[in-house]
């Protein structure tokens, strides 16, 4: 009764703040010695463990959160997905100055929103050494569906070695992780398998990739890592339990650096709610991709005496993570295979194919005479996917409806091109062919309304995190575009986004592959005018 | 003295690194040796070749080496120190000097473009010009075949050029040497991998003729086993 008044208060009037929905959270960032699969590194954690403390925050709730460094190096945190001043958003040399060690920083912001978010570090590669964690924002007026418990399933690779060494090797040889690469043998079967005239094309594929200096094979740029749910190994088995005839709300979130996932819960129908901590328009699925730093909260309704595997199947097939959904913990269910390590293939050459685009590199003339296609990646549920074969249905961005409108609704003013760039071979990542360190701010102006188109003239898929801004899907659904902190682009393809310019400041925009931010795919945005 | 001007300019070029980096470059390093031994004429000849960068993405410094040496005495040795500058997505181009230690000490300009060539060659070529005078270029090309993803034969192909005949070294103008090589290695780790090299040489015009007489032969097959390293 008492929570129900709490929140009756808070939607009849934003302007009260009652003095109740107020805490205080303490953090701390220190480093922390962990053994995954045998190897014991040292990581960094929030207070003690990687993932870090849920923060479990409620809509209208002032949040003050102390962080404290206790590493011998400055650190951060950066809160993904929530909207708040600039200052309080966590990116050292953007929003403040980062936190130095044996300071401590307090965060102050107000929770204007709900859902699934999730918070990790913004210093070096840190979130990558264990800086990341969940945040969920209970709504003030209750969720427009019904489940009876609820899971965080926070995803994340773990690397068998040093973040930073990983990217040095990158530098020195960009193939170094790449094990998978064509060989001769390879070709001699591809040439044998292939009907008489399809002979010539295999060659002539190779040739062209060869033309192009790229590989393939180049699904990843690091291999080596260990997947884990909630911070556990497939063998681990992480358990989340449930009772008979309960709906169980799962709020998946890709804290990985590196991985993009397919989720699937073989015996289960996942029915997806919310995308980036938004409400949408319930998607019935079996199957569902998630994007570095993307979140999709699902419903499912498990039968009684039944363990359900959680399967997140690693994008280039190198491993899965794993957990259970049971009654009883350390039950297990059947593990589905892997399927086969998807390759980058070319359809035929200079011929046209609308829906991915041809891919255009500024520098090398040769690429924009090709047309390519994620063989094996079910990442938007286009035609061709295997798993389509069977009747099952693979979520896809064109499946995401925000369930009601939000206010600005106007047509862009202008438009704003990033092609989304970058030299594999050097290992360098840029956003029109320009590196982070070599550009100026992106400017926007207070109260326009903005559409980004991505072009994505590389071979890698490439999350783009807008911060403190929202950015609106152009998928089609007009007024219903969903809101999205993050929306990924697959090589080749061409997205565009409408952002309302409502907070002013500062916001960092990059990819959230943590190698290609280091590395130079990241602008600073500027919102000029307006106030805090 | 001239070794010291070498060292006095490569550490210039070190120290103005971290400058870079605080413009948003940070600064990586990279080492490739290669170092095998073969047995020629009944004597044991060792040789290396090794090179590696200091920098950023976009200005490095590039240092180059190789050498010979048979019965413990250097028959051949140079080291290059070179700026080198990102021009386009796969080629750098290359500045500097480079300085002969074997057989006589010679110092030389250096100007070069190194980068990925189409259909994965990796390619190496430099025109030198010496403290004489004399001009002289190289040209290197490897590519790569893989049988596994270890085990990988790299054909390869380094062609010596010169401007002028110069029978002092036995030199003759235009293509003087070329070496035609296939490299085959296993790649336990990266940074560990053996290989064997079978390596033909031929020698060609007034080149040749000086090598014929004095050798009775002007080219040669060279079998080689050794050990490349990266790191």
């Amino acid at each position: 009764m008492r929570s129900k008044l709490a929140g009756l208060l808070i939607a009849t009037s934003s302007l009260i703040a009652p003095a109740a929905l107020a805490d205080v959270y303490n953090l701390e960032i220190d480093q922390f010695e962990r053994t995954v699969d045998g190897k014991t590194l040292t990581g960094v954690s929030i207070n003690g463990t990687s993932p870090g403390p849920l923060l479990r925050l409620r809509e209208g709730e002032d949040v003050t959160i102390n962080v404290t460094n206790t590493l011998d190096v400055d650190t951060s945190l950066h809160w993904h997905g929530i909207i708040l001043d600039a200052g309080m958003d966590g990116v050292p040399g953007i929003s403040f100055d980062g936190i130095a060690p044996g300071e401590t920083y307090t965060y102050n912001f107000t929770a204007n929103q709900s859902g699934t978010y999730w918070y990790h570090g913004h210093s070096a590669l840190q979130e990558q050494e264990g800086v990341f964690a969940p945040i969920i924002i209970e709504p003030a007026q209750p969720d427009p569906f019904e489940y009876d418990r609820e899971h965080v399933i926070i995803l994340a690779d773990w690397l068998n070695d040093s973040p930073y060494k990983a990217l040095a090797n990158l530098k020195k040889r960009s193939n170094y992780y790449n094990y998978n690469r064509r060989t001769v043998f390879d070709l001699w079967r591809d040439w044998t398998n292939a009907d008489g005239g399809e002979k010539t094309d295999v060659i002539q594929e190779r040739l062209a990739w060869g033309r192009m200096r790229m590989d393939p094979t180049d699904i990843v740029d690091i291999t080596g890592y260990s997947f884990l749910v909630n911070g556990e190994t497939p063998e681990d088995n992480w358990s989340g339990l449930f009772e008979p005839g309960e709906k169980v709300r799962l709020r998946f979130i890709n804290a990985a650096a590196m991985t993009y996932f397919d989720v699937k819960i073989p015996g289960l129908k996942m029915t997806v709610v919310q995308a980036d901590g938004q409400n949408i328009e319930p998607v019935s699925v079996d199957e569902f991709p998630i994007a570095i730093a993307e979140t999709f909260d699902v419903i499912v309704e498990p039968e009684a005496g039944q363990s359900y595997t959680i399967f997140a199947a690693a994008k280039d097939r190198s491993g899965y993570a794993r957990g259970t959904l049971s009654e009883t913990p350390g039950a297990e269910a059947a593990i589905p295979e892997l399927g086969p390590r998807p390759e980058l293939t070319m359809a035929a050459m200079g011929e046209g194919h609308a829906s991915h685009g041809a891919m255009a590199d500024g520098e090398a003339a040769g690429m924009d005479e090709m047309t390519m296609d994620m063989s094996g990646d079910a990442h938007r549920g286009h035609g061709e996917m295997p798993a389509m074969e069977h009747g099952e249905k693979v979520l896809s961005y064109d499946d995401l409806r925000a369930l009601t409108p939000y206010t600005d609704r106007r047509a862009p003013d202008r438009e704003v091109e990033l092609r989304l760039t970058g030299n594999m071979e050097r290992y360098f990542w840029s956003i029109n062919d320009v590196k982070f360190g070599d550009a100026g701010p992106l400017e926007f102006n207070y109260g326009e309304r903005v559409r980004i188109t991505f072009k994505n003239e590389t071979m890698m898929e490439h999350p783009m995190h807008l911060h403190g801004l929202w950015m609106d899907l152009v998928n089609g659904e007009g007024d219903m575009a969903p809101r999205k902190h993050t929306i990924t682009i697959r090589p080749g393809e061409t997205i565009s986004a409408d952002v309302t310019v409502d907070a002013t400041g500062s916001w960092a925009f990059h990819c959230h592959i943590l190698q290609h931010a280091a590395t130079g795919m990241f602008r600073q945005v500027n919102v000029i005018g307006g106030v805090q | 003295m001239k070794p010291k001007i070498l060292i006095a300019g490569a550490l210039a070029m070190a120290t103005a690194l971290p400058a870079l980096a605080a413009e948003g470059d940070p600064v990586y390093n990279y080492t490739l040796i290669e170092a095998d031994i073969a047995e020629i004429d009944d004597t044991t000849v060792g040789a290396f070749d090794a090179q590696g960068w200091v920098g950023g993405d976009y200005n490095r410094f590039w240092w180059k080496t190789e050498g010979e040496f048979a019965d413990g005495d250097f028959e051949g040795a140079e080291v290059q120190a070179l700026y080198s500058r990102y021009i386009s997505k796969f080629w750098d181009a290359q500045i500097g000097v480079r300085y002969d230690l074997e057989p006589k000490g010679e110092t030389y300009g250096v100007i070069g473009l190194q980068g990925l060539a189409p259909y994965f060659f990796e390619v190496d070529a430099a025109a030198f010009v010496s403290s004489s005078g004399d001009v002289s270029a190289r040209f290197e090309a490897t590519g790569e075949l893989l049988f596994t993803q270890r085990l990988i034969l790299e054909p390869g192909i380094a062609l010596d050029f010169y401007a002028e005949d110069d029978p002092s070294r036995q030199i003759g103008s235009g293509l003087a040497t070329a070496e035609y090589s296939a490299q085959l290695r296993y790649e336990f780790t990266r940074e560990f991998a053996p290989y064997v090299e079978l390596a033909y040489e031929e020698a060609y015009g007034d080149t040749a003729d000086f090598q014929r007489l004095e050798t009775g032969s002007a080219d040669d097959t060279v079998f080689k086993v050794g050990l490349r390293t990266m790191f």
